[in-house]
């Protein structure tokens, strides 16, 4: 399964990346949304996906998953949520000001260089 | 701290207080409150020559960094000593010159006076100090502070760019030596001249002596004005003449000189520095020499003639050198050159600096330096002119003044050459005297010009701007005193030989004397009729008067000569392309656009990865500790994928951010499938919020803008295929070579033991690594904080209402 979901995020990666390469602010970010997916999944799959329990002592298993990686995932979505949302926020704005969402005219200003 | 340390350090404490000074007195010249210390420095030095004439060395050492073995050791000898005297001597009568030469009212002469004690401190320090680090620290020291000098009416561009230029090259130089001193160290573990000198032999046999050399040669040829490094002195003229009198001509450009003096005993012994140094000294005085003719800016005509006669002496230095080969004093016949190097810069000293001094005169008296337009000078200026015949005369090599006894010795240490017999000098060697014999004779052409066009002919009042007048006394005194020790020296030579050449050459030559032997060097005016030098210098006479008498005929070739192979060209040249080729390099990669530092990024992050990968055959793929593979995470899998090609092939941006929607709720399936409850709930939270955010955001997209498929890029499919190849490579030889068990069976049975919970993954967030948590928190804060203040605050908009009212 672990090599499956290798190639699956891989994949996640892939798709991130071109959007990132791409012109317009709202695909990039999208790009990031699938990027930081793809993080989630990476950490999660290199923490094992061998089967067990939810790591819930309750379950009274003999085995559970390995909780680490779920706490790391859990604060890095958040992370990654307030992050996009300032981001979205400012592309927002940017469009607002600026009247463009084209990352090829968002330069600075020639005659400053 | 000794009162050596005091003395050298004593010109760097007075330009602390010049400034005080210049503006509590205003009715006396800054000058005169400056003279006092170079004349007791004098003094003092002086002092030291009996005990170096009896070869006693003076040391005297003050800790600094002991750490690095840095220590502030003055180590006074023969050949320190007469830099010492120089500058100090020179210094005084240039400081009293300077009194009468810049005006008190015009001149800014706080800063002027303060940049002339930086410099004469730091070029007391070079030319005393034992350790290598202290000298490099004193020689940049030289540089800034010429550079200051140079630049001293900085608002014309002339100053400007010469003071650049010589900034740039003489600053080249001293890097060059601080790594020769760094070379040193590593091979010796000292940074003390001594004692690097002492292990001579070991240096000589190691495979980083060349290196050493030639750095340590750079930084010597560069300081020195030595071919092709000689450009910056010519340019260094904007300074005033006070300082091209004491800086370019009798002190700092003979650093480099006593840098070769002084590093002479090291690497002397090897055919490589004979070489170098001879023949580069060599050429320096045939182009400075043929190009002084040329100048028609009497201090033009200076700096070439000071170029030239620094390679005399820079090539006299490499011959003398050879003497090491010798052993035996008595018959040794090469030291001549070294003798001779060192009285010929005594004799430099005097009469450069005379003349320079005769130039500002007659610059400050008439208002013009161009010989097109000075003339007859002599009847109103009988003084000055005098001082100028007694210096040009020398320089020209014409007895009975000193310049004509070095230059004897001069040809006679070039002819020498010829007869050595070793360096396989065979044929090469008769090339020496041939040069030596052409450049004297442009020597005396220019030495000729500067004298008759000036002082000689018709006086015509009104080419010039002021009416020509005698000089004030003040003025006089400094270049009588100078005239007066060309003609001293030139009829008792032996009074600068027995107290200064000697102990001199005894520190440039150390291993050719035995315990309590001394250099017995006698200068004589007449070799006898036997002597080929003699006929070498009436023939320089000769063909220099009927070439100095035809010169109209014959100077056409200098216009022949192709402007743009000039050095100077090359070297505007050079920094001009420089700057432009940074400019494009710059340009070009700097593009302003964020695709491509994003793809210079990705491409390095690939590279980097992959070659690693292959470089250290890293991949790995194991099946062994995989889980099985359930249909239900095949089809999430499907899903997923089926998601991220919708977004990258929708041709509306709603539908991506439907289809980012949906891989993000695939992602919380998949947390699901895993076991993972808490972040199945959190991730369907956020991502509904983001996918509202998401379409806030889309809402409000300006409305012109046509929808369209993502563009297909070729460099960007490549880029991402290898990004996410990487990423996938790298995943699976992370999981094929697990190292260790992880640290889980901790929280497994401590959960509830310790933290009392049952949920381990919340016990972890807020017990066992609360601290994430807790700056997970911040970060959401200050995001709320940032969103809050962007939607708020309007500051352009502001700025642009007050300037509309």
């Amino acid at each position: 399964m672990e090599i499956l979901m290798s190639i699956v995020i891989g994949f996640l990666f892939m798709s991130a990346v071109y959007l990132m390469l791409s012109k317009s602010l709202l695909r990039i970010i999208i790009g990031t949304g699938l990027l930081s997916h793809g993080a989630h999944l990476l950490i999660l799959t290199m923490g094992g996906l061998k089967t067990g329990a939810a790591p819930l002592l309750g379950e009274h298993a003999e085995q559970y998953t390995d909780p680490l990686p779920q706490a790391l995932i859990l604060t890095a979505i958040v992370i990654s949520f307030g992050v996009t949302a300032f981001f979205l926020v400012l592309a927002y704005r940017s469009y607002q000001e600026l009247g463009t969402d084209n990352m090829e005219r968002l330069r600075g200003n020639e005659g400053h260089d | 701290m000794s009162l050596l340390h005091i003395a050298i350090l004593s010109p760097l404490l007075l330009a602390i207080f010049v400034p005080v000074i210049y503006k509590i007195s205003k009715f006396l010249h800054l000058g005169w409150f400056v003279l006092p210390l170079p004349v007791i420095l004098f003094t003092y030095f002086f002092s030291f020559l009996g005990d170096i004439k009896n070869g006693q060395a003076v040391t005297s050492s003050v800790e600094w960094i002991s750490f690095l073995d840095i220590s502030f050791d003055i180590y006074i000898d023969g050949l320190g000593l007469l830099f010492a005297l120089l500058i100090s001597g020179i210094g005084a009568l240039v400081v009293l010159y300077s009194i009468y030469y810049l005006d008190k009212y015009k001149e800014h002469l706080n800063t002027f006076y303060v940049y002339l004690l930086l410099f004469m401190g730091a070029m007391l320090g070079v030319v005393l100090s034992d350790n290598l680090i202290v000298l490099y620290a004193f020689w940049e020291l030289t540089s800034f502070s010429s550079f200051l000098l140079i630049g001293y009416w900085n608002e014309r561009e002339k100053s400007r760019y010469g003071a650049q230029k010589s900034m740039l090259i003489t600053v080249f130089g001293g890097l060059s030596l601080l790594g020769a001193i760094i070379l040193l160290y590593v091979m010796t573990g000292t940074f003390s001249i001594r004692e690097i000198i002492a292990q001579s032999d070991f240096i000589v046999s190691h495979e980083l002596l060349l290196p050493t050399m030639i750095l340590i040669l750079l930084g010597a040829f560069t300081k020195s004005a030595q071919f092709p490094f000689h450009i910056w002195l010519p340019d260094a003229m904007e300074a005033p003449t006070p300082v091209s009198a004491y800086l370019h001509s009798a002190t700092m450009v003979k650093a480099g000189i006593y840098l070769v003096a002084r590093f002479t005993p090291l690497f002397g012994i090897t055919g490589e520095w004979f070489w170098i140094v001879t023949i580069v000294g060599i050429i320096t005085l045939f182009w400075g020499s043929f190009n002084a003719v040329k100048q028609t800016d009497l201090k033009g005509i200076l700096a070439f003639s000071t170029v030239s006669q620094l390679g005399m002496i820079m090539s006299m230095l490499g011959a003398g050198a050879a003497s090491v080969h010798f052993d035996f004093l008595d018959e040794n016949i090469y030291t001549v050159a070294t003798a001779a190097a060192v009285f010929h810069l005594v004799n430099h000293a005097t009469f450069k600096g005379s003349l320079f001094m005769v130039v500002g005169i007659v610059d400050h008296e008439t208002g013009t330096r161009d010989i097109r337009r000075l003339g007859g000078l002599m009847t109103v200026m009988p003084i000055t002119a005098t001082i100028a015949f007694l210096g040009a005369f020398s320089m020209a090599g014409i007895p009975p003044f000193n310049g004509f006894l070095s230059k004897e010795m001069f040809f006679t240490s070039m002819l020498r050459i010829t007869e050595m017999g070793i360096f396989n000098l065979e044929t090469w060697g008769l090339l020496f005297p041939i040069l030596a014999w052409v450049a004297s004779i442009f020597t005396f052409i220019y030495s000729m010009i500067l004298f008759f066009k000036t002082f000689t002919g018709k006086l015509d009042p009104e080419k010039l701007e002021k009416k020509p007048h005698e000089a004030p006394l003040g003025m006089l005194i400094p270049p009588v005193i100078l005239a007066s020790l060309v003609v001293i020296f030139g009829f008792f030579p032996d009074l600068v030989s027995t107290n200064i050449i000697e102990p001199a050459m005894a520190s440039i030559l150390p291993d050719l004397l035995g315990d309590g032997e001394k250099f017995d060097i006698h200068i004589y005016h007449w070799h006898g009729l036997k002597s080929f030098e003699l006929y070498m210098t009436i023939g320089v006479i000769v063909v220099g008067t009927l070439l100095y008498r035809s010169l109209r005929k014959w100077d056409g070739i200098y216009n022949r000569l192709p402007k743009q192979v000039t050095w100077n060209y090359f070297y505007d040249r050079g920094v001009e392309l420089s700057q432009l080729g940074a400019y494009n390099f710059t340009k070009s990669y700097m593009t302003g656009s964020i695709r491509s530092y994003l793809a210079y990024m990705l491409i390095f992050f690939v590279a980097i990865l992959l070659w690693t990968i292959g470089y250290k055959d890293a991949f790995a793929l194991s099946m062994e500790k995989t889980s099985p593979i359930r249909v239900y995470e095949v089809i999430l899998a499907l899903v997923l994928v089926a998601g991220s090609i919708t977004i990258l092939a929708a041709k509306s941006r709603l539908t991506s951010i439907i289809a980012l929607g949906a891989v993000g709720y695939t992602v919380s399936l998949f947390f699901v499938v895993f076991r993972a409850p808490d972040l199945a709930l959190t991730q369907l939270v956020i991502e509904t919020v983001s996918v509202a955010l998401f379409l806030v955001c889309f809402y409000h997209l300006p409305k012109l803008k046509r929808e369209e498929r993502v563009r297909f890029k070729l460099n960007n499919a490549l880029i991402s295929l290898g990004v996410g190849v990487t990423v996938t490579l790298i995943a699976m030889s992370a999981h094929s070579t697990k190292l260790f068990k992880p640290i889980s069976e901790y929280y497994v049975e401590n959960t509830y033991e310790l933290a009392h919970g049952k949920n381990m993954v919340n016990v972890i967030l807020v017990d066992f690594r609360g601290f994430d948590t807790l700056f997970e928190i911040c970060v959401l804060g200050i995001a709320s904080l940032g969103i809050y203040g962007m939607i708020k605050l309007r500051l352009s908009g502001k700025g642009e209402q007050n300037e509309k009212q």
